[in-house]
């Protein structure tokens, strides 16, 4: 028999690098590859990586209508995150002290909350609705005099829900803050304009675009009254928001990523909505089956889901052919139960027995079948041991069965 | 183009590239995910620590990977001061500017700064120093980018330790060039770089002693201890681990052959006229020479080297294009008229006797012109 490699569908966690953006970093890497330091300003081969990196940006710009002077090349989102809100609030102490975020964000997100929060800022977690949705009224009923900064993500990376940017960002921009968003899981899979977007910063990642892992950048909107102050100190690199070496070849990987997100998002979003309706499909003809987050508000790649009388863990373990996890890589290797679907209102079994399952540009229809397959004899499997256990123990009651929409 | 700019960055080793490309491949693995790709990536940047942490005789959870030399100095400051009362931080002026400009920063907060004591070579002089009281944090780099000059960190670091201060050491350049012994250094955390002993760039590592209490910088995620979060640059640190592991094999060697090559070319600068050779008796890498060649302006001199494909450099990457003169030169007492004349050779990998002598008839050439054009002008 031969070995199969399991079928990846844990495409929110990272992406394979794609084929073509691994041959220009390959390229960037042999003996006559630019390997000069971007930096170098005295020779020919420092000239050319920071032409490299100079064209990156540019195809990082045009995915999401930035200018490309606007972006910040960094190690990857989190950076991204720390850069935005630390940067932003402590470069605006003595205008405010008070930020707005949501309790489903990032940990990215989070901790700069609460590290500011030990320099003496004050912090309003908003918390969403059932369908993980923020209701844009939420947002300016939390905005006070001296709030500097409100910081959302615009997909969640557990339950793919997209929330609505534009119609928070005008409220923000009305009241006079400024409004950071963190785009890792939504770039090159929504369409991203800048121009349009009442956005002043926004975090971005390689890894989660078929690009490499440990790139990142932060856009930073040209405006005389953002002002960041660095995370890192050093050599200047950056307009000096961030220095440090730049890493000519990932750069290059991000920067043809990019590209290649921007020419094939639609028809991409179009064939993976197919494969994930057909996946949602099939997951509701095994039964007891629920959707996390809104049916309608969300990102074509993720199905966050709670399924009755089956622990996700354990499901995870019976599927040992699907790469797949019960939610946020990070809380993966933690083993925290999320703070996302606890925050959506799911009672702590809910959270439990839900799993994440993300598909991407090289998921097929076939992967997806096998999928189901797998997944209704390992939950009828479990269930039964579940219903002898419940028998033996005597014990009552499992799960209860939840009102998410479907 | 022959490259002689080994202290900015250097080429990549193909054996590192051979060990970086799987993993840039269709392996989609995130080393946080349970799942089996993601195992296989935690296996894999395991390994990569093991093969740093033995190059500087360390256990391998000391080494903290990071972006860079610049995040790991970064974090080893800021993240030291987090945890510390605020009190007097030495460190010496010939530092990396992400050694200086963090301890500015941290200046601009309640700290005070001391600045060791060096000689006309940039070497630290140790009996020269005394640690104010009050002193919690010493930071020396093991050898400077600009001149080669070699450190006394251990000496630094006893006097440190005895005063009871927290030291740390920039060893990006001594690494893969000097045997490099955390143990033996005295140094409570080290700042280690990939993409300065042939492995990529955007790979660093803080190699922390134990005992050593430590804020993060980066923040969310839990990676690395939590000392480091964010999602980990799997290719990068599988190279910058395979990077390390030949440059612990074949470093004797190679600081041989480089010598000879800095040798050669000391001589060769000996045939031209009014050449100002810095620290040329201090202990330096083998590989690195600094020079100023009297009424000679070091940018045009560089252009016209690149000119004739000779990539060297005025003094840091990180100066290059600013036109200030080397902090490090003034902190020697050089004049700026002549810092302003600074180049600097940096010879490594691939890098051979032919190269030096093109490099010294392209340096007579280059000099004999531009000093006609003086003298027309």
């Amino acid at each position: 028999m031969t070995h199969r490699r399991p079928i990846y569908l844990d495409y929110a966690a990272t992406t394979p690098v794609d084929p073509r953006v691994a041959e220009r970093m390959a390229a960037c890497l042999t003996a006559d590859g630019v390997y000069g330091n971007p930096a170098s300003r005295s020779h020919a081969l420092g000239w050319e990586a920071e032409r490299a990196v100079e064209k990156a940006r540019g195809q990082v710009a045009d995915l999401v209508g930035a200018d490309p002077r606007e972006l910040v090349f960094t190690s990857g989102a989190t950076e991204s995150d720390n850069l935005a809100i630390l940067g932003a609030a402590r470069a605006a102490r003595g205008c405010g002290r008070h930020l707005v975020t949501c309790s489903t964000e990032h940990k990215a997100v989070l901790d700069s909350c609460r590290q500011l929060e030990r320099e003496g800022w004050e912090v309003t977690y908003l918390d969403p609705g059932r369908n993980g949705l923020l209701v844009p009224e939420q947002v300016t009923a939390a905005l006070r005099e001296d709030t500097v900064l409100v910081s959302l993500m615009h997909v969640n990376n557990e339950t793919g829900v997209i929330q609505d940017i534009a119609a928070i960002g005008e409220r923000v921009r009305r009241h006079g803050a400024l409004f950071h968003v963190d785009a890792a899981q939504s770039a090159g899979r929504l369409e991203i304009d800048l121009r349009r977007l009442p956005v002043d910063l926004m975090a971005f990642s390689a890894h989660k675009v078929y690009g490499p892992k440990g790139a990142g950048a932060l856009y930073v909107r040209d405006h005389p009254g953002l002002r960041l102050e660095p995370l890192l100190h050093g050599g200047g690199q950056e307009r000096g928001l961030r220095p440090g070496t730049l890493a000519t070849h990932q750069i290059v990987g991000m920067g043809e990523a990019f590209r290649i997100a921007r020419a094939s998002l639609a028809s991409e979003v179009a064939d993976q909505r197919e494969l994930r309706d057909r996946l949602w499909e099939g997951l509701r003809q095994v039964g007891g089956i629920h959707l996390n987050g809104d049916p309608e508000h969300r990102v074509a790649n993720i199905l966050s889901v709670c399924i009755d009388g089956v622990q996700g863990e354990a499901l995870i373990m019976a599927l040992r052919e699907v790469a797949l996890s019960s939610g946020s890589a990070c809380a993966s290797a933690s083993r925290e139960p999320s703070h996302v679907l606890r925050a959506l209102g799911l009672s702590e079994s809910e959270v439990d027995s839900s799993i994440r399952l993300s598909l991407g540009r090289f998921t097929t229809a076939d992967e997806v079948e096998r999928v189901l397959g797998m997944i209704a004899i390992s939950v009828s499997r479990l269930r039964d041991l579940a219903r002898a256990r419940q028998g033996t123990d005597g014990a009552g009651g499992g799960p209860s069965a939840h009102k998410t929409a479907s | 183009m022959t490259y002689l700019d080994h202290n900015a960055t250097t080429p990549l080793d193909p054996r590192v590239r051979e060990a970086m490309l799987p993993y840039l491949g269709a392996e989609p693995g995130n080393p946080s995910s349970a799942h089996r790709y993601g195992r296989r990536a935690r296996a894999a940047l395991d390994r990569a620590r093991e093969q740093v942490a033995t190059l500087v005789g360390v256990q391998p959870r000391q080494v903290i990977f990071t972006s860079g030399g610049t995040e790991a100095n970064n974090l080893a400051l800021f993240g030291l001061a987090a945890v510390e009362r605020p009190g007097r931080l030495a460190l010496s002026p010939v530092e990396h500017p992400s050694v200086i400009e963090p301890a500015r920063a941290l200046e601009r907060e309640a700290w005070e700064l001391d600045w060791l004591p060096v000689d006309a070579d940039g070497r630290v002089v140790v009996a020269a120093w005394e640690p104010a009281a009050e002193t919690r944090i010493v930071s020396t780099m093991w050898a400077n980018n600009e001149t080669g000059v070699v450190q006394p960190v251990a000496e630094i670091a006893a006097k440190a330790r005895a005063a009871g201060a927290l030291v740390h050491s920039d060893a990006v350049q001594a690494l893969g060039k000097l045997p490099v012994v955390f143990r033996d250094s005295g140094a409570h955390l080290l700042t280690l770089s990939s993409h300065k002993i042939n492995g990529p760039q955007g790979a660093g590592a803080l190699v922390v002693d134990p005992a050593v209490d430590l804020a993060s910088r980066q923040l969310g995620g839990g990676q690395e201890r939590s000392l480091r979060n964010g999602t980990e640059n799997l290719a990068g640190i599988v190279g910058f681990g395979m990077a390390a592991e030949l440059a612990g094999a074949g470093r004797e060697e190679r600081a041989e052959t480089n010598r000879a090559l800095i040798e050669r070319l000391m001589d060769g600068l000996d045939g031209i006229h009014g050449i100002t050779l810095f620290a040329s008796s201090a202990e330096r890498l083998p590989n690195t020479l600094l020079f100023a060649i009297d009424g000679i302006d070091g940018e045009a001199l560089l252009l016209a080297l690149d000119r004739e494909g000779l990539a060297v450099s005025s003094g840091s990457a990180c100066h290059s294009g600013t036109g200030t003169p080397s902090h490090v030169l003034s902190a020697m007492g050089v004049p700026d008229a002549v810092a302003r004349g600074a180049i600097r050779v940096s010879v490594g990998h691939g890098n051979n006797a032919e190269d030096i002598d093109a490099l010294v008839a392209a340096l007579g050439r280059q000099v004999t012109a531009l000093r006609k054009l003086v003298a027309t002008a």
